[in-house]
């Protein structure tokens, strides 16, 4: 059963071939005897999945089951649950259960999706590799020396293990697309503001978006389906209409513009994964794309302006772990002062730390206009070059990552470094533009990805294109070694 | 710092521009901002990663911005406003069960007025 698409599950539920509750046994026990290879489950909610399968095959028999009735989901561990343990990867909210579910959350539940459990991350999403959680990195499937990529490296990991058919999953600057790309899987970053942001612990409020990570285009599009909506409790949130996602799906590509920024091809991209990647893009050609090449010329200052935003935006939010209202509180604290430092101190992690410094310097009097506005200009400038593009072209595509997936500790103690790992995906974050990842091929039997990006609020073009390309490929369906 | 991205990216090197220096006091002054206790044995380990991560972002300077308006949002959205209405239920003691002290509806910190 763990072979199967969502939208295979879907039919099976459907035709009774099998119930949800033994379909979620069936994950509950390869999570049990598996995930201790990859680490990517930090709370596995049984009783939660046990009860909602046997309501779901209720409904299912009663012939009113909504979408998702009866199909397990994993959720990353940055969505809140009510009653359930919500980590953020980070020692500071080890013990924190909250009151009530995020949107999303929520709207899976009224889909009918059954909750597996809670999935590793990079602590509050900062990191590429998974390597930052407080509960130990994640492994890569492909290859368990190897990252999975982060921050979303549980979804991934868990999707590409077959421990789940699909994860919940956030995207500040890559935290999607670069773990799809290095796991083999699909994986999309909605347009800011597609996806209700309530309940998802906040990194960096402009740019954090939510969307799905699953093993195909068609799946991404019925799970979107489910996650995206309008929320009055989300004030980013955009009032645009929603359409089907799986509608426009089998749309031919004849005529489809695409083009291709020739700064997404130099010479830090690894020769091999620019070849599937070029390779990729012929195969839309021959389905009657047209290619051109386009200039995205200020692509070199996304990763600076991203690193002056994301940290200034995380060091405002995560003021409100403060040892007074929930999460980790130090012990005899001698004065408040002392209170706030030892607690933020002792439950954050060092890239945590890091970035809540550089964020505090570049807001601090005296930097705020040599940093933070000037960030803000060159974020326009960047945005500027993709609605230039899109007057000429209707997707753009590329490398996702520059390599395939990365050794544990091959980057050492330089942030930098991982910085740069997100060098093709985090201008789509600060442009607000989706961005969509698929698998399309193996460079030393592991996976790398092509990027694609289209205009606002136009995903449904990107899983049509991404769903075409896999009627004509089957890099999807190639899977990481089985374990059992 | 420059030359890595540049290489990265394929761009031709620029001008070097003067790296931002961070030191002991300043790691001092910015733990202090941000309320985060940084232990004595790693202020100058700290200081030498946020002088790297500031070389990096030090590359804007070199872009032209003059004129252009700083960018908030990417849909360049303003605030919604709804009516000013009760909306959400109280739940002050759900709340406040998940702090690590509170009474009486009262969260409770070291003594702050002596």
């Amino acid at each position: 059963m763990h072979n199967l698409t969502i939208a295979e599950l879907i039919k099976g539920l459907r035709n009774k071939d099998f119930t949800s509750v033994e379909l979620t046994r069936h994950y509950l026990d390869r999570i049990k005897r598996l995930d201790a290879n990859y680490n990517s489950f930090v709370t596995v909610t049984e009783d939660i999945a046990l009860a909602q399968a046997k309501a779901a095959d209720e409904r299912l028999a009663q012939g009113d089951a909504p979408a998702l009735c009866g199909v397990p989901i994993a959720h990353k561990d940055i969505f809140c649950t009510d009653g359930v343990r919500t980590s953020c990867g980070s020692k500071m909210l080890d013990n924190f259960v909250p009151p009530y579910d995020a949107t999303v959350v929520e709207n899976y539940r009224k889909a009918g999706a059954v909750m597996l459990g809670k999935v590793n991350m990079d602590e509050f999403a900062m990191g590429s590799s998974n390597e930052t959680s407080f509960y130990g990195p994640v492994k890569n499937p492909w290859d368990t020396n190897c990252v999975p990529g982060g921050s979303s490296g549980g979804s991934a990991a868990a999707v590409a293990a077959q421990l789940a058919p699909g994860a919940t999953a956030t995207d500040t600057g890559g935290s999607i697309r670069q773990p799809a790309s290095l796991c083999g899987l699909t994986g999309l970053k909605p347009t800011y503001g597609r996806v209700s942001r309530w309940g998802m612990i906040a990194f960096a409020s402009s740019l954090d978006q939510a969307g799905p990570m699953t093993r195909t285009a068609e799946d991404a599009a019925i799970m979107l389906n489910a996650m995206a909506s309008f929320d009055d409790k989300d004030s980013t949130c955009v009032d645009e209409p929603l359409c089907d996602y799986t509608a426009s799906l089998n749309d031919s590509l004849q005529g489809l513009r695409i083009g291709v920024p020739k700064e997404y091809f130099s010479e830090g991209l690894q020769p091999e994964t620019a070849e599937r990647v070029q390779a990729a893009i012929k195969e839309f050609e021959k389905m009657g794309a047209e290619i051109k090449e386009i200039s995205l010329p200020h692509t070199s200052l996304a990763v600076p302006a991203y690193y002056v935003i994301a940290p200034a935006e995380c060091s405002a939010n995560l003021s409100r772990f403060d040892g007074v209202r929930y999460g980790h509180r130090c012990e005899n604290p001698k004065d408040l002062n002392d209170l706030y430092k030892r607690s933020r101190g002792e439950a954050f992690g060092e890239e945590v730390k890091r970035r809540i410094l550089v964020g505090a310097y570049a807001l601090s009097a005296g930097y705020y206009d040599a940093y933070y506005r000037k960030a803000q200009q060159v974020r326009r400038l960047i945005k500027q070059d993709f609605v230039d593009a899109f007057n000429d072209v209707d997707v753009i595509m590329g490398p996702t990552a520059t390599a395939p997936a990365f050794a544990f500790g091959s980057k050492g103690d330089d942030p930098v470094a991982m910085y740069l790992e997100d060098i093709y995906t985090i201008a789509t974050n600060l442009a607000g533009l989706p961005g969509l990842s698929i698998p399309c091929g193996l460079v030393d039997s592991k996976p790398v990805g092509l990027q694609l990006i289209s205009n606002f609020f136009d995903e449904a073009k990107l899983l049509n294109a991404a769903h075409q390309f896999q009627q004509v490929t089957d890099h999807h369906q190639q899977t990481a070694p089985a374990l059992d | 710092m420059m030359t890595r991205l540049n290489r990265l990216l394929g761009n031709e090197e620029k001008a070097q521009i003067s790296e931002t220096q961070v030191d002991r006091s300043d790691i001092e002054k910015l733990a202090e901002l941000a309320r985060i206790e940084i232990s004595e044995s790693t202020v100058d380990e700290v200081a030498k990663s946020i002088t790297d991560v500031l070389a990096l972002v030090d590359q804007l300077q070199a872009a032209d911005t003059d004129g252009i308006a700083p960018m908030a949002h990417p849909l360049d959205a303003t605030q919604r406003l709804r009516v000013d209405r009760v909306s959400e239920d109280n739940r002050r003691d759900d709340f406040q069960k998940l702090a690590p002290a509170a009474e009486q509806g009262l969260y409770l910190v070291p003594k702050v007025i002596e």
